[in-house]
């Protein structure tokens, strides 16, 4: 079996926006101005203090596994769910390929007091399969993805960059 | 919002526990580090190794200025934002003739139309500069069919000559101004120009900063005809929109005088205290804001330099034609 060679930001970029996934892979960078950036930075480092916090596993980072064995993802609004279900599942397949075998998942929304349990499926193993080739594919480009207009640019770190 | 740090009082500048103190004599003075993007230095000030890591860290920049107010150098903390697919595409820009002068002549191009709109708000205020906005209409252009870069340079001296010849006309202080004299400034107005473009070039490096572009890989100027020409290159843009009609307001309104400089034989510079209503000034125009047309935001001068730096980010990757910004106000 093949390694897992992309980061979980690079899989939650893939269903966020193509061309933020492009950008920023080839390290054209503007997150850490970013005050949404940095209020999810100080919701990172102000909550869950006693979990040990920041795991690497290869190319993924694992904010923190409980006691309990789930690893959890800390976010700061559910505004883009579906990106960040696909990260926690990423997750959970590449400690799988790594032989660790039927972990599950949380992601905290620590602000809206919400968490949501992520299981990987036989079904999304197969649509990974899917994702890395078309995360590949755009990656090969020579170009990035044109804009693409949407409400989330407002708030996004690109936005100038896109925009102006 | 982040700040610009002018410093003029002679000071000891420390890292006390995470933030930035001044100490002036004994008064200690405490500026929160998050809320500082560059740090000018003037006159002379005292720092430590512990506060150049600390600003490293922080990522930020420090300009030192000498006696004179002539720019002497950066203190740049390590490169932050790299990306080798940018500098590799902006060096191919520089290698192919054709990609250059694409780049080299929108700088231009746009450096003449924001000229251009100077002497015409000043031309509609009974100011006599019809015969130069028509001449210099006339090369601008002649700069597109340009050739090579030093042919484009020789039209650029050429407004430059007609526009500063303009100047006379608009401040109508019984100033005299010649032509322009740089390194040394022998003149109160050449002082102001040489003062006011270090301070756009100084601006421009702590914006080219933060983006992925490299400041050394310049299109108009030639690569390390001084250590950051790109920096050069985008102030040919801004110096008109910055610092000319800024010059013409203050002098027009006696905000600076000659009393203001200090003249040696053949020399002149801007004193101490000329310098700080300058700054104040300067700052204040940085921080002003004009609503932009394509974000449909109001952006102030100085974010109008990094959107600048990002147009020429994504013509160099191929996906937008770079066009210099135009005042259009």
């Amino acid at each position: 079996m093949q390694n897992l060679n992309f980061t979980g930001t690079q899989i939650n970029y893939y269903f966020v926006c193509h061309r933020k996934l492009w950008l920023f892979t080839k390290d054209i960078r503007f997150e850490d101005k970013n005050e949404y950036v940095q209020l999810g930075r100080l919701i990172d480092e102000n909550t869950y203090k006693r979990n040990k916090k920041q795991i690497e596993i290869g190319k993924i980072k694992i904010d923190f596994i409980d006691n309990k064995g789930v690893i959890h993802e800390v976010k700061k609004s559910n505004k883009i769910e579906k990106a960040h279900i696909h990260q926690v599942k990423y997750y959970i397949l590449t400690l799988k390929r790594m032989g660790v075998e039927n972990v599950t998942g949380e992601i905290d929304y620590p602000k809206l007091k919400k968490r949501e349990t992520v299981l990987l499926t036989p079904e999304d193993e197969k649509e990974f399969e899917k994702i890395f080739s078309n995360i590949r594919e755009i990656l090969d480009k020579p170009k990035p993805p044109a804009v693409i207009k949407k409400t989330i640019c407002k708030k996004c770190a690109y936005h100038e960059f896109c925009f102006a | 919002m982040k700040q610009s740090l002018y410093l003029f009082s002679n000071c000891t500048i420390k890292r006390k526990d995470n933030t930035l103190m001044f100490d002036i004599e004994g008064k200690k003075k405490f500026r929160p580090v998050e809320a500082v993007s560059d740090i000018f230095l003037f006159s002379e000030h005292t720092l430590n190794t512990k506060l150049l890591n600390f600003l490293g860290q922080q990522k930020i920049p420090v300009h030192i200025f000498n006696y004179y107010g002539f720019y002497s150098g950066s203190f740049f903390p390590r490169e932050q934002y790299l990306s080798g697919h940018v500098t590799i595409s902006q060096a191919k820009h520089y290698l192919d003739k054709k990609k250059r002068m694409l780049l080299a002549y929108e700088f231009l191009n746009a450096a003449a139309s924001n000229i251009l709109t100077n002497l015409t708000y000043y031309n509609n205020r009974g100011r006599d500069v019809g015969e130069k906005i028509l001449k210099i209409k006339v090369l601008k252009k002649s700069l597109k069919a340009a050739d090579s870069i030093p042919y484009l340079m020789g039209i650029e001296g050429n407004i430059r000559d007609l526009y500063y010849s303009a100047f006379n006309e608009i401040v109508q202080n019984k100033i005299e101004f010649q032509n322009r004299v740089k390194r040394p400034p022998d003149n109160f107005i050449n002082s102001l120009i040489s003062f006011g473009n270090s301070l756009v070039y100084t601006s421009i490096l702590s914006e080219l900063y933060r983006t992925q572009l490299d400041p050394t890989v310049s299109f108009l100027h030639e690569p390390g005809y001084r250590r950051y020409s790109l920096a050069l290159d985008i102030s040919e843009i801004f110096k008109p929109i910055l610092i000319d009609r800024m010059i013409f307001t203050m002098i027009n309104k006696n905000e600076l005088t000659e009393k203001d400089t200090e003249k040696d034989l053949n020399y002149c510079y801007l004193k101490d205290k000329g310098r700080m209503k300058f700054l104040r000034k300067y700052d204040e125009r940085l921080k002003t804001t004009v609503k932009h047309k394509k974000l449909n935001r109001h952006v102030s001068y100085k974010r109008l330099i990094r959107l600048e730096c990002y147009k020429i980010v994504k013509h160099i990757l191929g996906e937008e034609k770079y066009s210099g910004f135009k005042m259009w106000w």
